[in-house]
């Protein structure tokens, strides 16, 4: 056996289902040993959307996506898709190949130092120099990025340890790592103090972060709110933690969220931060939280806690052993007056907005296509939004019932949501993927076109079509005066040749009144299916 | 000068004990740096047990930033342990030496304020002498201000190791 083979062995033993990636030379004893198994390659066509792909799989599945490329360009091309995962801690394993050992340092062809370059994108990085360290060093790096706030890791394999032969294989069934311990169970005594603080609270509000998708604590967050009546709010990351319909649901928060999900946060008396890292588009300014308040702040990551906002209440835990046992303990509060006033609120704004006749100036309104194209969806579809205007109007209009909402929010990665909503679709073929982008992101991805026909991977795609880069150019109209500098994107393909070219369904969407019957032709079977849905430039997000 | 409604800066010494891992050091330093921390020295040495690294970080800032470079350190994935050593309850040493110019009419005053401090003299050149003196930054700083009047030619300062006092807060390194 050499150390290729013993790589995939590991990878079995831990129930790896897809590998993505793109071979090279200093890959290629990987690849080798992983003909004839069970895991299931997948060639994307840039190395950055591996990561991509991977990092939906992973999001869907809740196991650890992994992705395995080639030395130098090939690892070079992934740090973007390393450093989008990390920023939302999505569980990942990334194999590199690395020139041999004895020329490593020496700027050999098709050499970078790629566990330098990532240091800061990884939860934790290893250059393997013996192929015996290998089952240690894959067990380790699968728990690491799966435990805890979970993150990618790197692995980094010169071609000499790929090669070089193992006389024994024995897969470690315990791991001991003498510094690594994330704590798992919350404290009971701050656990008490949450219970007592929401028992003299009038106005408490949870605000939900990407961590409750993370945990798997989706469940017992509607548990705690529903037993409790405690209204919700959440993040980007949060979004789907409950959904759009719920009474007990107050919308998304931030520079981007829904005013009155902003206002009950402003009006709260007790805010409970469950899973979210009180980032800058979330919560623009930290001091308010704090202020004539206590902030209670459930994370699993302790320097997360206390890095924006000072909490009154640290709780440091996995999110759903602590909401279940938040759950165990009895909580009297009445909160049915603050409920009914944020429910006024709410239905005031909504009365106003709809009232409002929008000027539009051609194109389709982009809130009712988001929405419509949410309710005609399976109740259990994934729906990925890219980055830009399109991501906005999502994150707002999107309806969630049962499915899954994913996006690159802490990176703001553009180009995520096709290779993502593959990965998803093959973490859950039954149900409906769906990517929704802009044809700025669209034309950084729309090179897994060819993946997904490869491997017959039924996406579903949107493209929001105004000819620009969209948000950048609201940015330029709002801020520079309409001095529009290097957003134009005239020169872009026609969309419905590209559709051809790689033998999809393609609809176009220009007229409105033809929205529920296009969107209702583009997600009729399980086949993929390009939807150019076409936006004026106008249209503010 | 004083700011205004800012918090005092501070200065806290840190002790890490790291698992000797390639690129450990690195790790560190790049956290430090990428997260616009301020080091005022960084000293490392292997321990009694020679998977592990002792090292000690002199960080300044203001008390959350403080807070937030134990938490940063103590998540990588490396480090055992990170705690203060408190002024109170520490012994910090730091070495310097010191290359000073002086001829044979000044070597001998120089070699006076040395025994003075407790330091001593490891090499003698026809035109300079190196001064050899450890002891806390502030003897050392007081040291190098009785120097005022002499050129110093070249100074290396080591940055400080530390160690908490008595047994009370040795970390025990089973597995």
């Amino acid at each position: 056996m050499i150390g290729a083979d013993a790589i995939v062995k590991c990878l079995e033993k831990e129930g790896v289902e897809y590998v993505f990636g793109y071979p090279g030379v200093a890959i290629c004893p990987f690849y080798n040993s992983i003909l004839g198994t069970n895991i299931k390659t997948v060639l994307v066509r840039e190395e950055q959307n591996a990561a991509h792909a991977a990092s939906g799989y992973a999001r869907i599945s809740g196991k650890v996506g992994v992705v395995a490329v080639t030395s130098g360009p090939g690892a070079t091309n992934l740090i973007t898709g390393i450093a989008t995962a990390f920023a939302d801690s999505i569980p990942m394993v990334c194999f590199t190949g690395q020139v041999d050992s004895k020329l490593m340092g020496s700027d050999a062809f098709q050499e970078a130092d790629i566990s330098g370059a990532v240091e800061s994108f990884v939860k934790y990085s290893y250059i393997v120099r013996h192929a015996s360290e290998i089952p240690r060093v894959i067990k380790e790096a699968f728990y690491i990025a799966n435990s805890g706030r979970k993150g990618p890791v790197l692995i980094d394999l010169p071609i000499d340890v790929q090669k070089e032969t193992i006389s024994r294989f024995a897969y470690p069934e315990e791991l001991s790592m003498r510094t690594y311990k994330p704590t798992v169970k919350g404290h009971a005594v701050q656990i008490s103090k949450v219970i007592r603080e929401l028992e003299k609270a009038k106005r408490p509000i949870i605000c939900a972060g990407g961590g409750v998708h993370l945990s798997g604590a989706v469940e017992e967050l509607r548990t705690f709110a529903q037993e409790s009546g405690i209204p919700v709010v959440c993040t980007m990351m949060g979004l789907g933690v409950m959904p759009t319909e719920h009474p007990l649901f107050f919308g998304m928060v931030g520079n981007n969220g829904q005013p009155y999900g902003n206002r009950a946060m402003n009006e709260a008396d007790v805010i409970l931060m469950v899973g979210a890292r009180v980032a800058d588009r979330s919560i623009s300014q930290p001091d308010l939280i704090t202020e004539n308040k206590a902030l209670v702040h459930i994370d699993v990551d302790p320097a997360e806690i206390g890095k924006s906002a000072g909490p009154s209440i640290p709780l440091v835990g996995d999110i759903r052993h602590v909401l279940e046992d938040i759950c165990k303990q009895e909580l009297h509060g009445d909160y049915s007056a603050w409920t009914a006033q944020l429910r006024e609120e709410k239905d005031a704004y909504l009365a106003f907005t709809g009232e409002q006749k929008k000027d539009r100036r051609g194109g389709i309104d982009p809130a009712a296509f988001v929405r419509a194209l949410s309710l005609a969806m399976d109740p259990d579809a994934t729906y990925v939004a890219d980055v830009g205007q399109n991501q906005l109007w999502s994150c707002a209009n999107y309806v969630m019932r049962s499915g899954r909402f994913l996006t690159s929010g802490g990176m703001g990665t553009m180009g995520y949501s096709v290779p993502a909503a593959m990965g998803a679709k093959l973490a859950a073929p039954q149900k409906q993927s769906v990517a929704v982008c802009g044809d700025g992101a669209f034309q950084m991805e729309m090179m897994e076109l060819g993946t997904m026909r490869q491997y017959h991977v039924p996406v579903k795609i949107v493209v929001m079509k105004n000819g620009w880069l969209g948000l950048v150019r609201q940015y330029q109209h709002l801020t520079y005066h309409d001095r529009f500098s290097v957003t134009d994107l005239s020169g872009s393909p026609d969309l419905d040749k590209i559709a051809a070219a790689y033998g999809m369904k393609y609809l176009h969407l220009d007229r409105e009144e033809q929205m529920e019957e296009t969107i209702a032709a583009f997600l009729k079977d399980d086949e993929a299916a390009l939807l150019q849905c076409d936006i004026s430039p106008d249209e503010l997000a | 000068m004083e700011e205004i409604n800012s918090e005092p800066k501070q200065k806290k010494v840190f002790q890490l004990l790291v698992d000797n891992t390639s690129g450990v050091l690195s790790r560190i330093a790049g956290l430090f740096s990428r997260r616009g921390y301020n080091i005022a020295s960084i000293t490392a040495g292997v321990t009694a047990d020679p998977r592990i690294t002792r090292i000690t970080i002199v960080a300044t800032g203001d008390d959350d930033i403080l807070e937030q470079i134990e938490k940063q350190v103590a998540k990588l994935i490396d480090v055992r342990d990170i705690h203060e050593l408190k002024p109170e309850g520490s012994v910090y040493r730091e070495l310097a030496m010191i290359k000073v110019r002086a001829d044979a009419a000044q070597r001998q005053s120089v070699i006076s304020i040395t025994n003075i401090f407790r330091g001593s003299i490891v090499d003698v050149a026809p035109e300079s002498l190196i001064i050899e003196i450890t002891g806390n930054q502030d003897k050392i700083d007081a040291f190098l201000r009785l120097l005022d009047g002499y050129e110093i030619l070249e100074l290396a300062r080591t940055g400080i190791a530390g160690l908490s006092r008595g047994i009370e807060d040795v970390i025990y390194l089973d597995e």
